[in-house]
């Protein structure tokens, strides 16, 4: 069965005001900025964001006014250090207050780890003593029963839905993704609705051809979204290096509320949809992003 | 001598200088990823580096990187896979070294990325990412920051990172499984820690400090230690190595 369904109608359909999504969950790439930006159009409002270091895409969400909560590790820009709109948002709530639960990297990974296993939380020997632990009363101490030795449980995290870009994925969902995938995989089997946003739509066999690439099996799967450049200006692997210009851009205009808000007005709001973001960014922009050599894998063979 | 170098190039080759060959580096973004690909391509060959985001490499990055998730740090790498990979090996005592930055640390190596100031009129920071995990867990850890007094206090606002907490044998009581702080790099110094009491000791002075500078920009009574040295400026070679990954210097900052 095709879960194929187009950006904008994926969102409206399984992300609605009020949702905890998770994004930006490889970290620096394959961050779903296409579908960010069509919630910023779509105009959605109090949702949770979930991720480890989401990069601006958050800054965006926030700056826009679509968050009320961010549940995560790091909050700004990864190229530049501080994230504007996330602390205008928590010092003097504009454009409106936003609640923070302080995670580390590895407490995100652990807490969707936990709901994609089904184990109402998992131990780590990270935290301890820490004022994260301290301030965060959802993070717990206690002795391990086996050794008495002293662990932090971090309790499991099911967000509404995940929404992750991959380089490829078939009808079904069933989808590949390279270099490295950060707690893709861990949102992916925690979340109650999956979204994948791909580069490249592929027939079946394809992801068949290579199952151990696979990042999710589709049946875990909700809709599949078609959208090259989806992650732009994120890295793809394969298909396009990270526009750092972009993250500058974001840097000097999100100084103020007012700035921010023009810069999404430009970029995000005007182009109309994600064809015109694409056509805005022009084609010599796009060719300079391209992978200079290709890197092809050597086959393996799954003969029997 | 070579003065033709910035203050963050100096940083970089002493970074670099922490690194043992053979060792597994959990790498920092900025400087340390730099100092990585030094070391790797100096007195370090056998160093393999861990990324947070998945990604373990045996080889300096093939060009500039602005982060660790860039094309040039996945095209050869050894393994590309998930964070609680990455951070697993790291909780069971399979990394020696870690790397990571600070807003503000305190003077046993505790570390603030999160809040500066009271609550309720802090200023917020972005935040934790893995660096907690990296100072909880790796075998040792390294911090690079800029050496100003609003920077080093007495004590940090807010423990983003455990360093030696309270001092002594504070970690071991605390059940943290990493070794915690051996050094820190500033703009000004080199420092390490007292093996009893895991008080921060300055230990090298760089060229262009001097002690006077370096306690009018510390909010505690420094010790210095023994045999107070110069800490060695980064050689012709190192130089060259760190301008080939930061060409421009994006990191490293303007040159004369």
């Amino acid at each position: 069965m095709s879960k194929v369904a187009p950006l904008g109608e994926a969102l409206r359909r399984h992300v609605p005001d009020g949702a905890s999504v998770a994004m930006g969950t490889a970290l620096e790439c394959l961050i779903p900025f296409a579908a960010a930006h069509e919630l910023i159009r779509q105009g959605r409002r109090d949702l949770t964001l979930v991720g480890p270091i989401s990069d601006i895409c958050f800054e965006h969400l926030i700056a826009a006014g679509c968050v009320r909560k961010v549940v995560a590790a790091w909050v700004g820009n990864v190229q530049h250090g501080a994230g504007y709109a996330f602390r205008r948002a928590l010092e003097q709530g504009v454009p409106h207050s936003l609640e923070i639960e302080d995670h580390s990297n590895f407490s995100i990974a652990l807490a969707l780890e936990a709901a994609g296993q089904g184990v109402p939380y998992l131990p780590t020997r990270s935290l301890l003593g820490t004022d994260l632990l301290a301030r965060n009363p959802r993070l717990r101490t206690a002795p391990c029963p086996f050794t008495g030795i002293p662990l932090v449980l971090v309790p499991a995290l099911a967000p509404d839905v995940a929404i992750l870009h991959v380089q490829r994925a078939d009808p079904e969902g069933n989808c590949h993704a390279w270099g490295p995938t950060g707690i893709s995989a861990a949102a992916g089997k925690a979340a109650r609705t999956v979204i994948i946003v791909a580069e490249e739509l592929v027939e079946p066999a394809v992801i068949r051809s290579d199952p151990n690439r696979t990042l999710l099996p589709g049946f875990r799967v909700t809709a599949v979204v078609h959208q090259p450049l989806g992650a732009h200006p994120s890295p793809v692997q394969g298909h396009y290096n990270r526009d750092h210009a972009m993250y500058a851009d974001w840097h000097a205009h999100s100084t103020t509320a007012e700035s921010a808000v023009a810069w999404l007005d430009e970029w995000v709001r005007d182009p109309g949809d994600h064809i015109g973001y694409v056509a805005k960014l022009g084609r010599g922009r796009l060719d300079r992003l391209r992978p200079r050599t290709r890197q092809l894998a050597a086959p393996v063979d799954y003969g029997c | 001598m070579n003065r033709d170098y910035t203050p963050a190039e100096l940083m970089v080759a002493a970074a670099a200088r922490e690194i043992r060959d053979g060792e597994v580096v959990f790498v920092g973004m900025r400087l340390p990823l730099l100092a990585f690909c030094l070391a790797r391509s100096t007195h370090a060959p056998t160093a393999v580096g861990l990324f947070e985001n998945g990604v373990i490499r045996d080889s300096p990055a093939l060009s500039f990187l602005v982060t660790m998730s860039d094309g040039p740090n996945v095209t050869g790498a050894v393994w590309c896979t998930e964070m609680r990979e990455v951070m697993g090996l790291m909780q069971a005592g399979r990394v020696t070294l870690g790397f990571i930055g600070g807003a503000q640390v305190d003077r046993f190596g505790n570390l603030n990325t999160t809040y500066v100031g009271r609550p309720g009129q802090a200023v917020r920071l972005p935040g934790s990412g893995g660096a907690p995990d990296i100072a909880s867990l790796a075998r040792r850890h390294v911090v690079i920051m800029a050496h100003e007094r609003r920077r080093f206090v007495e004590r940090v606002d807010y423990v983003t990172s455990p360093g030696h907490g309270t001092g002594g044998d504070w970690r071991q009581r605390t059940g943290l499984p990493g070794g915690g702080p051996s050094a820190v790099i500033t703009t000004l110094g080199l420092f390490r820690f007292d093996p009893t009491t895991r008080e921060m000791v300055l230990a090298t002075i760089h060229p262009a400090a001097t002690i006077g500078e370096i306690r009018a920009e510390t909010g505690w009574t420094l010790r210095l230690a023994d045999g107070l040295g110069e800490t060695p400026p980064p050689t012709a070679q190192e130089l060259a190595m760190i301008r080939r990954f930061d060409p421009d210097g994006f990191w490293t900052g303007a040159r004369r």
